[in-house]
């Protein structure tokens, strides 16, 4: 079954999280990078999820990565697929599996990044298999 | 401090509707404890502690107590999902060991199916979580999220649908004895394997069923408890633990229960082995399938293989489970399916289940529950009872 396009509920921005879209609205998917640490998470926070600075700053993805796990969920009016993108720079991200056929999306799939328009709101982080 | 020997189960009460078009929440949450109460030998008056979660109207707590009319001296409205009433039993047990209360009223109540929630498949929409933009919109409902736990364990430990489906067998096989569970009929494999696909690899027979309902528990100091004519079912162990993404470390094989089960059993003094009956939260097949495994019943990656060929029905496998149908057949009140883990474990200890699915000599038993999302963040807990 081809993935078709769905209406995407749009992102809710905070103070927190602005410079994440914003990036988004430029075609750059970022994670958090922690300066005290060196480690990198996801989602971005302003205080590092494994040490607590707050020396915390975004860093651009490559938009490389592989399918951890997915599902389609196939009772929905336009069937989709969520998932589990491991980013080859380590943090794993929830996401959708786009612009394929749903009935052949497999774990360990190399996938890369697109960006797809949301319902009113800045445009959302996916992948397709490469 | 420990809980052990310190509060017992002394009611319990499992409402019988499974569909209330004609009551309130609120109504259905004083409808249990009433019940309870009654089960205990016990009024309203003795309830000196009350423990609810968000299910429960308003502010909790205050908007109940309000209109049941209790005079309190400790509240909890700990909210950890399904799990919540788990977690308040350890709580009261707690609460009673340092003499904050004697007798601690749990109730439980919800009315999605007449209020025609799509539980399992409607997209998540709540937006005051910080992880709500990264998440919401890719559709996270509440099947596909426990659907990416099963898809990740088949691929890392070859489990398949047929052994998932023996889980729903088993609460088949219980719930034909149970005159109010939702489905009663006995089903195969082949049926759960052969029912419309809901979320790739979890068919509609993988998951449990949306019911309206309640429920309630008490428990109380070992004076209290000794008092009472019913049979005595004493608190041994306890733990809670969440599980999230850990910053993007996210591994979906395992579950919280790696974290609440091992303080539990050292608590109590007992193994995985000890246990003769086991309510398993089971809001999917899969839910079970984990948390059977990071419990200890089996290796890790076993799980399939150990629920298979009836291994989890009474009189017949090695852990019988959820002897009532469980949420997969009987009941999932409010979408929270922690609490009837209790009574049905109650029941057992007491020699109260239905005779068809009695475990013989029942002096251990143990409850567990998953609240919140397996596939995104939850909190675990686990209860382990014994008869005296």
């Amino acid at each position: 079954m081809q993935s078709q396009e769905r209406k995407i509920q749009a992102p809710q921005p905070n103070p927190e999280t602005g410079a994440f879209w914003k990036a988004a609205e430029e075609g750059k998917l970022t994670i958090g990078k922690c300066l005290a640490c060196g480690a990198t998470h996801y989602y971005p926070r302003a205080i590092c999820p494994f040490c607590f600075s707050d020396r915390t700053e975004l860093q651009q993805a490559s938009g490389n990565g592989t399918i951890y796990t997915y599902s389609v969920m196939r009772r929905a009016p336009i069937p989709y697929a969520i998932a589990y993108v491991t980013l080859s720079e380590g943090p794993t991200m929830m996401t959708n599996i786009v612009d394929c056929d749903l009935d052949n999306i497999r774990i360990g799939q190399p996938v890369r990044l697109v960006f797809k328009p949301s319902d009113g709101g800045p445009p959302l982080p996916m992948f397709t298999p490469v | 401090m420990s809980i052990k020997n310190q509060a017992y189960i002394v009611g319990v009460y499992e409402h019988p509707t499974r569909k209330a078009d004609d009551k309130s929440i609120a109504q259905l949450h004083a409808e249990s404890a009433k019940g309870a109460l009654a089960d205990a030998g016990l009024s309203k008056s003795d309830v000196d502690g009350y423990f609810c979660a968000g299910d429960a109207p308003g502010l909790g707590p205050l908007s109940m107590a309000d209109y049941m009319g209790l005079k309190l001296r400790h509240m909890d409205s700990t909210d950890t999902g399904g799990s919540s009433y788990l977690v308040h039993v350890g709580h009261a047990a707690e609460a009673i060991a340092a003499g904050k209360c004697n007798i601690a009223l749990i109730t439980l109540a919800g009315r999605p199916r007449s209020e025609g929630q799509a539980t399992g498949t409607a997209a998540r929409t709540a937006q005051n979580t910080p992880d709500a933009p990264f998440e919401n919109p890719y559709g996270p409902a509440t099947a596909n999220m426990y659907a990416m736990c099963a898809m990740r364990h088949m691929y890392q430990y070859r489990t398949t649908s047929e052994q998932l489906a023996w889980i729903k067998v088993a609460a088949s096989h219980h719930a034909q004895h149970n005159p109010h569970a939702m489905l009663r009929d006995v089903v195969t494999v082949e049926d759960v394997v052969n029912s419309p696909m809901i979320a790739d690899p979890l068919h509609r027979l993988d998951c449990c069923v949306i019911s309206d309902g309640g429920g309630a528990i008490i428990v109380a100091k070992p004076e209290v408890a000794k008092s009472l004519k019913r049979p005595k079912v004493k608190i041994i162990g306890a733990g809670e633990s969440p599980k999230h993404q850990m910053g993007g470390q996210v591994d979906l094989t395992y579950s919280g229960a790696v974290w609440s089960g091992p303080p539990a059993f050292a608590e109590a003094g007992v193994k995985p082995a000890d246990i003769k009956y086991a309510s398993i939260y089971d809001s999917f097949t899969i839910t079970v399938l984990m948390q059977i495994e990071d419990l200890g019943f089996c290796e890790k990656g076993q799980g399939g293989r150990f629920v298979s060929d009836g291994n989890l029905i009474s009189g017949t496998g090695k852990l019988p489970f959820n002897t009532d149908g469980g949420g997969l057949c009987n009941n999932h009140p409010a979408n929270r399916g922690g609490l009837t883990k209790v009574v049905e474990a109650v029941r057992q200890l007491r020699g109260e289940a239905h005779p068809a699915v009695q475990v013989k000599n029942c002096d251990l038993a143990l409850a567990h529950g998953t609240g919140g999302s397996l596939g995104t963040r939850h909190a675990a807990a686990t209860v382990i009872m014994e008869r005296e």
